[in-house]
């Protein structure tokens, strides 16, 4: 009798116990994890920042509100551009307690913020820029870049203009930090001449100075980094002073994106660009994916909006490992260094550095069967390729 | 040599695109004493009413003709809404007035218009490149650019000096109050020259739409650039910019054009880029304190 007694007690205390151990496992499941997603929604870059927000917003949708199986919120806030604005979203971030973020656009937002969310124990994934000291020196265990280096898209530019058998060129970029670091990358891996390096001013929107020099200098081709609206303004330029049909351009993915494409016209027929993936990557998830952004927005993704679903699947994996535990930094972590998600680059492969080693394509913009201009790929130029700052990383 | 002959062209249009925002800015700048910031997003409304007609119908002259009327409208209105209330302010008020109008003239605009730069292409006579010199194409676009800058200049001088309008501006800004004086509906006045200047911007905002990104802020690029040009010209006179506008064009042009050439033959490589990128960039204005310091009026001021 006793023993049945003893038997039962047993059991029902087990039982507790039991439900006392799952209890954390069901309040966690309830209480989601909060992804902060600081981005340019403002300003003439807002729609980057749109198209990163809404990728992102893609990726949880289709796991009906979930990354890696665990719920997320996104919290989504506007750096207007300005470091500053930035710096304090993510300081309200860190107080609030949100260990997770991802989304800034711009080099000079993201080296103000990176900070704050670091120092507070957070984790910072980048899914679009990625300046140097962060790659080097500064690198750091809870900062990842799912995009890539900045420079690597203009030395893969350079190794494209080599494929092409360009043997003298002409490059142009604005005379600033990016500008400067673009046409360093770009010459580091270039063999050619280099006939003239000419810097045209931040605020600058007529080239038709710069264009006159390029003709006279009777190149091979041009290299020009100019984002943005300047990006627009060059190529229209370009194709109007009529240097379009004897010198042919390279130019950085991010110069000529799908939306610079509608209001370049047809002045990017034709133009190369580095790139690491396009609407046109044939791969199945990068088909999938592209389908899917164009059925819920109406518009093609960019390359900004493939890369942050690749940020986010990234994320999904660190939250899967921890159950959605934040506390668990270091599965997270772990988890993110082996970076094993569907990319929508076909492969992914996270560096020493916690930089992507991949591949860089050589694209062109070239008319469809429907006449609209598409940005196809070429081949690719560079393979498993490291960025030139992981050797001055000392990762702890 | 034929290089030069392209750079002094490529000058004269960018001077032309200048003459077209600086003439306006001046008057209501000179004339009616405001500080007006709101100017460059004349600009950008004309260039967006120019694309929207552009794209609804296809032609360039209903483009030209939406854009002037756009601007104009637009200018006119913030001129009865805001501006009129602050003529007798000082100017840290129309300057945190017209501050508020860029923000919300580029939010509105991307509110109607969005965020994606609407394209318009250069219509079908004016593009592609003409012979100018014999081993010289120059593209018709920029032509016809020049071509519109000295047809306004043309058209301001012979409203200025010709016509009844033109009498009361060269009065105005001689002297506002005896203006007023002698019964001139000085407040119709100064709405139209705020027309005016709204249109002009218009016309400069269509010619410009092939050539450039159509986008929210492109306004307070050029305005910068706009107010150094009135302030080499002299404030108030059309002829001040006209000369102001050529002048920043042609060596804003032939500094990028000539400027890293002649320091490369100066100075080794590593030094002579980033000093002539620096240069470059402030050449303008290195021009507006060398100008300043020999005439503080301006090159041909309005109130001798």
């Amino acid at each position: 009798m006793t023993l049945t007694i003893t038997k039962r007690g047993l059991l029902a205390a087990l039982a507790g116990t039991a439900a006392l151990a799952a209890l954390p496992a069901l309040a966690q499941d309830a209480k989601p994890v909060t992804i902060g997603v600081i981005t340019t929604l403002s300003t003439p870059a807002g729609y980057i920042g749109e198209d990163v927000r809404d990728a992102i917003q893609l990726a949880v949708d289709q796991e009906g509100g979930k990354l890696g199986g665990v719920p997320v919120t996104l919290r989504v806030e506007d750096d207007t551009l300005k470091p500053a604005n930035g710096k304090q979203i993510a300081d309200k971030m860190a107080a609030d307690g949100v260990k997770v973020v991802t989304g800034i656009i711009f080099s000079n937002v993201l080296a103000a913020v990176q900070p704050s969310i670091i120092d507070a124990g957070g984790f910072y994934i980048s899914s679009n820029a990625g300046p140097s000291p962060f790659a080097g020196e500064k690198c750091n265990p809870n900062y990842f870049v799912a995009s890539y280096q900045n420079d690597a898209f203009h030395e893969a530019a350079g190794l494209g203009a080599n494929e092409l058998g360009y043997k003298k060129m002409a490059i142009l970029a604005p005379n600033y930090q990016a500008g400067r670091d673009a046409l360093e990358g770009f010459k580091r891996t270039y063999k050619g001449e280099i006939a003239g390096e000419i810097y045209t001013k931040l605020d600058q929107t007529d080239f038709s100075v710069e264009l006159a020099r390029i003709k006279s200098m009777g190149v091979d081709a041009i290299y020009q980094f100019h984002p943005g609206g300047a990006g627009i303004n060059f190529a229209k330029q370009y194709a109007n002073s009529g240097l379009k049909g004897t010198v042919p351009m390279i130019l950085p993915s991010f110069s000529m994106d799908a939306r610079m494409i509608d209001a370049t016209g047809d002045a990017a027929d034709g133009v190369y660009a580095s790139a690491l993936w396009t609407t046109e990557t044939d791969n199945p998830t990068s088909k999938a994916f592209v389908e899917a952004f164009r059925k819920a927005y109406g518009r093609d993704p960019t390359t900004y909006a493939a890369q942050a679903y690749d940020t986010a699947h990234l994320i999904g994996t660190g939250l899967a490992a921890t159950g959605g535990d934040m506390a668990k930094a270091d599965d997270f972590r772990a988890a993110l260094r082996e970076g094993k998600f569907d990319s929508v680059r076909g492969k992914f492969k996270m560096g020493a550095n916690q930089h992507p080693v991949q591949d860089y394509f050589l694209t062109k913009f070239e008319k469809n069967a429907d006449g609209k201009i598409v940005q196809n790929v070429v081949n690719a130029v560079a393979t498993d390729h490291v960025d030139h700052y992981a050797a001055n990383c000392k990762m702890n | 040599m034929l290089l030069f002959v392209e750079q002094v062209l490529n000058g004269l249009q960018y001077g032309a695109m200048l003459f077209m925002l600086a003439s306006g800015l001046t008057l209501i700048f000179g004339i009616m004493g405001v500080i007006n910031l709101t100017h460059g997003a004349f600009y950008m409304v004309g260039a967006y009413c120019a694309a929207f007609a552009i794209l609804e119908t296809g032609s360039f002259l209903v483009g030209m003709a939406a854009a002037i009327l756009g601007a104009g409208l637009y200018a006119v209105a913030v001129e009865l809404a805001v501006i009129q209330w602050l003529y007798r302010r000082d100017h840290l008020y129309q300057v945190l007035a017209t501050l508020g109008l860029i923000l919300f003239t580029n939010e509105a605009v991307a509110m109607i218009f969005g965020r994606q730069p609407p394209f318009v292409d250069i219509p079908p006579a004016l593009s592609g490149t003409l012979r100018v010199l014999p081993g010289l194409d120059y593209p018709v676009m920029r032509l016809a650019f020049i071509a519109v800058g000295a047809a306004v200049a043309v058209g301001l001088w012979f409203l200025v000096n010709r016509t009844r309008v033109g009498m009361l501006i060269r009065a105005g800004a001689d002297d506002r109050e005896m203006v007023d004086a002698l019964g001139v509906d000085v407040k119709r006045l100064y709405t139209s020259l705020f027309g005016l200047g709204g249109a002009l911007c218009g016309l400069a905002g269509v010619m410009a739409a092939p050539l450039l990104a159509i986008e929210v802020g492109m306004g307070e690029r050029v305005l910068i650039t706009t107010f150094v040009v009135i302030v080499i010209g002299g404030v108030g006179s059309i002829r001040g910019a006209l000369v102001g506008a050529l002048l920043v064009g042609m060596v804003d042009s032939l500094g990028r054009a000539y400027l890293p050439q002649i320091m490369q033959m100066m100075l080794p490589p590593s030094v002579a880029d980033t000093l002539s990128a620096g240069l470059v960039s402030a050449s303008i204005y290195v021009l507006m304190a060398i100008v300043l310091v020999f005439r503080p009026l301006g090159l041909v001021p309005a109130r001798s």
